[in-house]
């Protein structure tokens, strides 16, 4: 089927998340001239595919379920910010707080992510083709975050139980956050993350990071 | 919040636009900050005359300014730019200063006229002209007002230093400490703001010396807060940002021109962004064009 195609140099963003909001929409949407508009193709909750061709600003497919939403350029900050379901490509680079506690659904970002990628996700899950910048998946409550490229300074500070896999280098690990080994069942579910994400690298070369849980409980000796 | 824009053109055949491009960036990022709004344009012949200095004031008029000057400046024009007034001259800027009537000095310089006011940034760009301005670079910023009042004294750009410019967006949150230390060295300050107090630190340290990327390295080690910052002066356009990268900032290279702005939509309107280089500054690290 033919994708509806919406023009954001002619009509305002309003206007189209209204028309993805509708009681019956259109399977497929094309977005033209997004030219970083904040808020495209926000809170979708059906089975939707939306392309956005060129890049987008602050919280593009934020909120999303179940909908597919496709960024062939540029993600500006909070990309898939509280996502729920879905999926979410940006073909281009994901500015900060890509992915910020997120719950569920898959975000894939091909380029780099700046900052504070996956901040507070709460069970989505992130791949990254490019590398990612500082204090990413800080605070991370659950999900999964893979990292092709190399990671930035403070990484997964004060991290829960999410999981944190990269291919490259780590300049620095943030508070409570720890390397942990590579067993089978890492091996496995970082090759369906890979395959989900369509990406080729071989899981045998992330090393994974996560919570070594010192900050869960209280600790006199930490008390002034 | 608070709107950046900086627009550093290499193309000369681009220079009769720079207003207009500056005023479709600014126009973009109104929403982060309407209270007010200010540009610094390098290089406008009507504003800054080659072989002339000028001085950008506010609180007067053309008309007063001229009358206090006659007699005593020859050949001093001066021109109404919404709420700022600039006034050129062919003698030296300390001249200039000393003969002018009681104003607030807004920008020095002999290429750099500074517009500030508040109001809605559509309304001032409009009221400076903004759409009919030329120039080789150009700075721009919309204030969300948060460390001190709406007034034009605290509307951005800062300008402090000969041909030199300062916009922010953040909070310095020791600059009470820096302002004090500052004034011990004998710096005056015209406003409350924040982000004067990282103006006259630049411009303290350039004139002792330092280029723009050590004055901008050794703001980093004394500011506390978050900030990024575009600074220009007669030759470069600098950018950096706080050791945590808190505020945004993209800039966009192309052969023709780099610019800078707080949100990809005020480059989305540059001619050949399409093509551009674009990236996020790392926090801490300054990054410096030279004309």
């Amino acid at each position: 089927m033919e994708a509806l195609t919406v023009d954001l140099a002619a009509s305002p963003v309003r206007q189209l998340n209204q028309a993805l909001h509708a009681p019956d929409p259109a399977p497929r949407w094309r977005v033209l001239n997004p030219r970083g508009a904040h808020s495209v193709a926000c809170g979708l909750t059906r089975h939707l595919t939306v392309d956005i061709e060129g890049h987008v600003g602050y919280y593009c497919a934020g909120m999303n379920q179940l909908a597919t939403v496709t960024v062939h350029g540029n993600a500006g900050v909070g990309v898939a910010e509280n996502m729920m379901s879905g999926m979410v490509r940006v073909r281009g680079n994901a500015s900060q707080s890509a992915g910020a506690t997120a719950h569920g659904g898959l975000l894939v970002i091909e380029g780099d992510a700046a900052a504070r990628c996956g901040i507070s996700m709460k069970g989505a899950d992130i791949v990254v083709g490019g590398s990612i910048g500082h204090m990413s998946a800080f605070m991370a409550q659950a999900g999964r975050l893979v990292v092709c490229g190399d990671a930035g300074d403070a990484l997964g500070d004060s991290v829960y139980e999410a999981r944190i896999y990269v291919k490259g280098t780590v300049k620095s690990l943030g508070a409570d956050c720890v390397e942990k080994p590579v067993r089978d069942e890492h091996l496995t579910e970082l090759a369906e993350l890979l395959k989900l994400a369509e990406r080729d690298e071989d899981p045998a070369a992330f090393r994974r990071y996560g919570s070594a849980r010192r900050l869960y409980h209280f600790t006199v000796d930490n008390a002034y | 919040m608070c709107g950046i824009v900086g627009l550093h053109l290499r193309e000369p055949e681009l220079h009769p636009r720079l207003g207009e491009l500056l005023a479709a960036m600014l126009g973009q990022l109104v929403e982060r900050g309407p209270d007010s709004a200010g540009v610094a344009v390098y290089g406008d012949p009507r504003l800054t005359p080659p072989g002339r200095a000028a001085v950008s004031l506010l609180d007067t008029d053309a008309a007063t300014v001229e009358s206090a000057l006659r007699g005593r400046i020859p050949d001093a024009v001066a021109v109404d730019a919404g709420p700022t007034t600039v006034v050129h001259a062919p003698v030296g800027v300390d001249a200039l200063i000393e003969a002018l009537p009681r104003a607030t000095v807004i920008g020095t310089g002999e290429e750099v006229a500074v517009l500030k006011g508040t109001g809605h940034p559509h309304d001032l760009a409009r009221a400076f002209g903004l759409a009919g301005v030329q120039g080789w670079q150009g700075v721009g910023h919309t204030r969300m007002a948060t460390e001190s009042a709406v007034t034009p004294q605290g509307a951005h750009p800062f300008s402090v230093g000969p041909g030199q410019c300062l916009v922010h967006n953040g909070s310095f949150a020791n600059h009470a400490t820096i302002r004090r230390e500052l004034r011990a060295e004998g710096v005056s300050f015209d406003s409350d703001n924040d982000s004067e107090v990282g103006a006259r630190f630049v411009a303290y340290h350039l004139a002792r010396g330092a280029d723009l990327d050590k004055a901008l390295r050794l703001l980093c080690e004394r500011f506390d807060g978050f900030y990024t910052l575009l600074v220009t002066t007669a030759d470069a356009f600098a950018v950096v940002r706080d050791a945590i990268a808190c505020k945004p900032a993209l800039v966009a290279e192309t052969p023709g021109w780099v610019a800078m702005a707080s949100e990809y939509r005020a480059l989305a309107v540059l001619p050949g962004v399409e093509s551009a280089r674009i990236f996020e500054p790392e926090p801490e690290e300054v990054y410096v064009w030279k004309r």
